[in-house]
């Protein structure tokens, strides 16, 4: 795999991450659990779609074949998408959505933080605008993690049982295959296991005041950064795609 | 009575001054309940309001299309809190507000009983119901009752993009393929009587409306905003190359207006009455959407007990 | 006002728009916790980049005033015209006053 492939896949992987979590986001709008929460999640969903946007717009880009972001978004099959399964998994009830974000987040910021000194200057440059938000995202689901864990009974259950269901894809986050350690070694990527030790001191501290137990790492899911997903990413594709799928070339 | 005839006098010739009221003034009975109805109805209006658009999120033809509906359907999430705000000035509590909402007791506005069917409704709802809506809201910013008139003022701040991000839907649409050119005007056929609706019953019909423009709640008669609506919009309609489904209009010149035919007063209404298309799905959603979020509130009341409570041992 | 305890608390919401203004008063919301009131805020009332800080007081902090104590509260400064700088008269052809 030549360099810019390489750095082809890397970006899709960024911002598939995020397209597919906005949706996810998304489907909340309108149907949150208080009106002024609906306003705070759709405010994440529009972070989330625009640093996709950035990256997918940049993507197309680098592979050179005049693709844009809607086609990249609008167009590639389940197997082209490149996100963590983290990420396509259903919002389920409040627990599992604050739960699915806040796992992100603890990735998302340190990572971002790192892509600040990428030596790719347009991955750097949409960092820079990404690390502010993330720092928000993160204060957000940590806030109501920990609402969650030392709230009621009940809250506290939920929250635990949406730890121990999400745990697993926490794994897909910190693969580093081939392309990943191309990345690394051009000074693109970082390493992830330094990710992976941000996420570890977050997730410890959040939990330990949320009085939430760590799950341990059992079996840990992999494969979306192959394009390897679980049976629901094709059903968001399904809805996602649907206008430019049926009506092929239209502008809209 | 003399006092409360004074005061009454005292109120109206307030509101004849155009000075706004405000909560902890004395007002008549009446202009309190006249108002907590038509704020939290207009409220209801942009919660359920946010229902058939956010229908279209997960399928907004692009990533620009997608962003802009995300953050139009939020906007109408702010506008229904800011309304509720209002409302609580007036010592009705957001949570009795809302389980009237939610129990079937409170109305709101008709429009969003019916379904978007296909992208193009995002358009016509933007361009036609966010476009009738602001005549009314441009009105109301002028309305007596201080909070009330400030929230208008910031909801019309933020509207002004709402009306023309429909319109932009409706013309790429009717300048696109045959099938969206389709899409586009069945929309519009759809959503045009609907939206003629939303401006209420016809003056001589209109129960509330005389004590509404007494005290300037209301600043103009529902004939009379539902007839600009039309001078304006047919207009618009005529630059995208789309026709109005109204085989009776016409300009007239002695009135410089146009004149329209007839709406449907039973199928108005008939929705108005629960037997609208999605009258039954809105408030499924809406209470689903509550009853599901308890815990969570719950949750979040019994975090900050404890936290009060260690604050205060500390 | 409904003190119902299982509902959020009201806060009374106020932004500062740029540095060196005022804090001024924008609506309410409701939250549980200071914390969310703030972050509430910054996301109904700043998304369109109308604040640089926040503060929230929770609503039934606040005292106000009676209407009915308006004139006597506020009429008696009407006459007290000499409070004003246009009360004077300066000699013609004075600068810098």
């Amino acid at each position: 795999m030549s360099q810019t492939n390489a750095l082809f896949t890397y970006t899709l992987r960024l911002a598939d991450d995020l397209l597919i979590l906005s949706h996810r986001l998304g489907e909340w709008c309108g149907h949150g659990p208080v009106l002024e929460e609906d306003i705070a999640l759709t405010n994440r969903a529009l972070d989330h779609i625009g640093e996709a946007r950035n990256l997918l717009t940049y993507a197309g880009e680098l592979e050179g074949k005049g693709r844009t972001e809607d086609d990249l978004a609008f167009l590639r099959p389940e197997r082209q998408f490149l996100n963590t399964k983290l990420v396509e998994q259903p919002n389920g009830d409040y627990a599992h959505t604050i739960v699915r974000s806040f796992l992100f987040d603890a990735y998302h910021l340190p990572l971002a933080e790192a892509l600040l000194k990428s030596s790719d200057a347009q991955l750097a440059a949409i960092a820079g605008k990404a690390v502010k938000e993330a720092q928000y995202h993160l204060r957000h689901s940590s806030d109501w993690l920990i609402r969650f864990g030392d709230g009621t009974e009940e809250s506290h259950q939920r929250a635990q049982a949406a730890l121990d269901n999400l745990w697993t894809f926490t794994g897909d986050l910190f693969t580093q295959d081939e392309v990943h350690q191309a990345m690394v070694k051009a000074g693109v990527a970082p390493d992830l296991a330094k990710i992976k030790a941000a996420f570890d001191a977050t997730v410890d501290t959040v939990l330990s005041e949320a009085t939430l137990n760590r799950p341990t790492d059992g079996f840990m899911a992999s494969g979306g950064r192959q394009g390897k997903h679980g049976e629901q990413l094709g059903f968001i594709l399904a809805e996602m795609q649907y206008l430019q799928r049926a009506y092929p070339g239209a502008t809209w | 009575m003399t006092d409360v005839k004074n005061l009454e006098d005292l109120f109206q010739a307030k509101i004849d001054a155009e000075q706004k009221i405000e909560p902890k003034d004395w007002m008549p009975e009446k202009y309190r309940k006249n108002l907590i109805r038509q704020i939290s109805q207009h409220a209801h209006s942009e919660v359920v309001g946010m229902l058939p658009e956010g229908n279209w999120i997960g399928r907004a033809p692009s990533l620009r299309r997608k962003a802009i509906l995300l953050a139009k359907v939020q906007d109408e999430a702010g506008h229904g809190l800011y309304l509720y705000s209002a409302a609580e000035t007036l010592g009705t509590s957001r949570e009795q507000t809302i389980d009237d909402l939610l129990s079937g007791k409170a109305k709101y506005s008709s429009i969003f009983n019916y379904p978007t069917l296909s992208w193009a409704d995002i358009g016509a709802v933007g361009w036609l119901v966010d476009g009738a809506a602001i005549m009314n809201q441009v009105m109301l910013c002028r309305t007596s009752y201080g909070p009330y008139a400030r929230a208008m003022v910031r909801i019309c701040k933020e509207e002004s993009f709402h009306q023309r991000q429909g319109y932009e839907i409706m013309a790429v649409l009717a300048q696109g393929t045959p099938e969206q050119k389709e899409m586009a005007q069945d929309a519009l056929n759809r959503w045009w009587w609907p939206s003629l609706m939303m401006f209420g019953p016809t003056d001589a019909n209109s129960p509330h409306s005389a004590e509404s423009m007494k005290w300037k709640i209301k600043r103009q008669s529902n004939d009379e905003l539902r007839q600009t609506f039309i001078d304006r919009t047919v207009q618009q309609a005529e630059v995208i190359g789309l026709s109005i489904p109204d085989p009776d209009l016409k300009w007239n010149e002695a009135t410089q207006h146009y004149d329209w035919g007839a709406i449907d007063w039973a199928e108005f209404n008939n929705v108005v009455a629960g037997n609208g298309p999605c009258n039954k799905e809105r408030l499924t959603a809406r209470n689903k959407a509550h009853d599901e979020g308890a815990w969570v509130r719950e949750a979040a009341l019994a975090h900050a007990a404890k936290k009060a409570k260690k604050k205060q041992a500390a | 006002m409904s003190n119902n305890p299982n509902n959020w608390p009201l806060w009374e919401i106020f932004i500062q728009s740029k540095r060196g203004l005022e804090h001024k008063h924008v609506g309410s919301l409701h939250a549980a916790d200071p914390q969310m009131a703030i972050e509430n805020a910054r996301d109904v009332y700043t998304r369109r980049q109308e604040g640089q800080s926040i503060w929230v007081v929770p609503a039934e902090a606040i005292s106000a005033s009676q209407p009915d104590d308006a004139a006597m509260l506020f009429d008696p400064a009407d006459d007290k015209t000499y409070r004003h700088p246009t009360f004077y008269t300066m000699p013609e052809g004075a600068k810098y006053i």
